[in-house]
């Protein structure tokens, strides 16, 4: 999955979120929806596409939804 | 002879907590309403501080004799399965036999579980009946865990919810609980935990510094702390193994399992659990609306649902899997 793919599906498992909010290079925790439920929602949804398992701590170490995609990329 | 799940009694606390008297309570996170709403649950029973697990414990039991004719006489073991304990000791068991006015001949004991305890219990009290020891075995799930939450511990204040069930195990000639597969990883024994309080760790000055995390969740170590992503990635992980180690074991293949009756963590988890087993949504019971993660109990009440619904019958399997403190997890097949 492509990185633009990538930011449209984080975008869709956010309720209430206007589309083009969301962008690659954004810091993903400053949208006000964000909370610790969208962490699990956002491990959950990568271990089904990508069947890769990431930790709360991986998550912390990302910024945006391109260093997330770049993580991803490294464990596939 | 053979031990099966005879019946089954609710017991709750008056007072409810709803989703509207949670975000009365926490405005700041009502622009996260839509994601906690996620978890799945929109009320939940919480018991007032001078409310004990025995106390709900004793109701259920009551509510058990009452609705299911229950002879108290009958009854030859008592396991009380819970998180909290009205005395260091003695065992709450003890002073229960007492309060239901109980034979003097019962057994009667404590034991310490969490969400795995509906398993851990169950799995005794098949072995008590079926090498003919005891006949009418009678298990108890008292929670009153948000008396271990602090005040802005949000997270736990919004999943959990306090309440008992009583459930009596009883003997037959045909098979029904069948084989069970337990695990234990006493290395994240941390993931869930109240730090201080016990023998290992008195209550100190620190016991009550407030700990905030990333979402701005507050804790202390004299309070209840959960993992939340370490117990979601533990559920996620762990359970559609136990899954395929309970079918496995039991000689089953998952589409002759005809309900799927897992510890009601979280019905976001729940789902994205079975997705990953790939079990039909009619089959696979998310019971958890009214009543929070009720801990040991929420498996008996899920089940309780489908017995009051008129959906389960004779013959039926019905898989249980559950997952908590510990960590531990477990689960079995039972045929009803």
């Amino acid at each position: 999955m492509e990185l633009d793919e990538f930011v449209l599906k984080v975008e869709a498992e956010i309720e209430d979120l206007e589309p083009g909010t969301l962008t690659a290079d954004k810091d993903y925790r400053e949208i006000e929806q964000w909370s610790s439920m969208y962490a699990l929602i956002l491990i959950a949804m990568i271990d089904t596409e990508f069947d890769v398992t990431l930790t709360g701590e991986d998550l912390k170490k990302t910024l945006t939804l391109r260093d997330l995609h770049t993580t991803i990329k490294s464990r596939l | 002879m053979e031990a099966y799940i005879d019946c089954i009694s609710e017991f709750f606390p008056e007072k409810t907590y709803c989703n509207e008297d949670f975000f009365n309570e926490f405005p700041q996170l009502k622009s996260k309403e839509a994601s906690l709403l996620k978890i799945g649950v929109s009320n939940r029973h919480v018991v007032d501080p001078t409310t004990t697990s025995l106390d709900l414990a004793v109701n259920a039991a009551h509510k058990l004799f009452e609705e299911h004719k229950v002879n108290p006489e009958d009854i030859d073991f008592v396991i009380f399965c819970s998180l909290e304990f009205d005395y260091a000791l003695p065992s709450s068991a003890a002073v229960f036999q007492n309060k239901l006015g109980l034979s003097n001949n019962v057994g009667a004991i404590d034991i310490v579980s969490s969400c795995t305890g509906f398993v851990h219990a169950l799995s005794l009290a098949k072995g008590m009946v079926e090498s003919n020891e005891r006949k009418n075995v009678l298990l108890l799930f008292p929670s009153t865990l948000s008396k271990t939450f602090h005040k802005n511990d949000y997270n736990s204040k919004f999943i959990f919810g306090d309440g008992a069930t009583a459930v009596l195990i009883k003997e037959r000639n045909e098979p029904s609980i069948g084989q069970f597969v337990f695990g234990t990883d006493g290395d994240r024994a941390d993931y869930i935990i109240i730090k201080d309080g016990g023998a290992r760790n008195p209550i100190n000055e620190l016991s009550f510094k407030e700990d905030e995390n990333e979402y701005g969740n507050i804790t202390c170590r004299a309070n209840f702390f959960m993992n939340g992503t370490g117990v979601f990635l533990f559920g996620l992980k762990t359970i559609p193994k136990l899954v395929n180690d309970i079918l496995t074991k039991n000689n089953t293949k998952l589409e002759d399992i005809d309900f799927f009756v897992f510890h009601q963590a979280n019905a976001f988890l729940l789902e994205a659990i079975r997705k990953k087993i790939d079990a039909p949504q009619e089959k696979f019971i998310i019971a958890m609306d009214q009543t929070g993660n009720t801990v040991a109990s929420s498996i008996p009440l899920a089940l309780n649902s489908l017995m009051k619904e008129g959906k389960l019958k004779t013959g039926h399997k019905v898989m249980f899997a559950a997952f908590g403190t510990g960590l531990t997890w477990g689960g079995t097949i039972v045929k009803i």
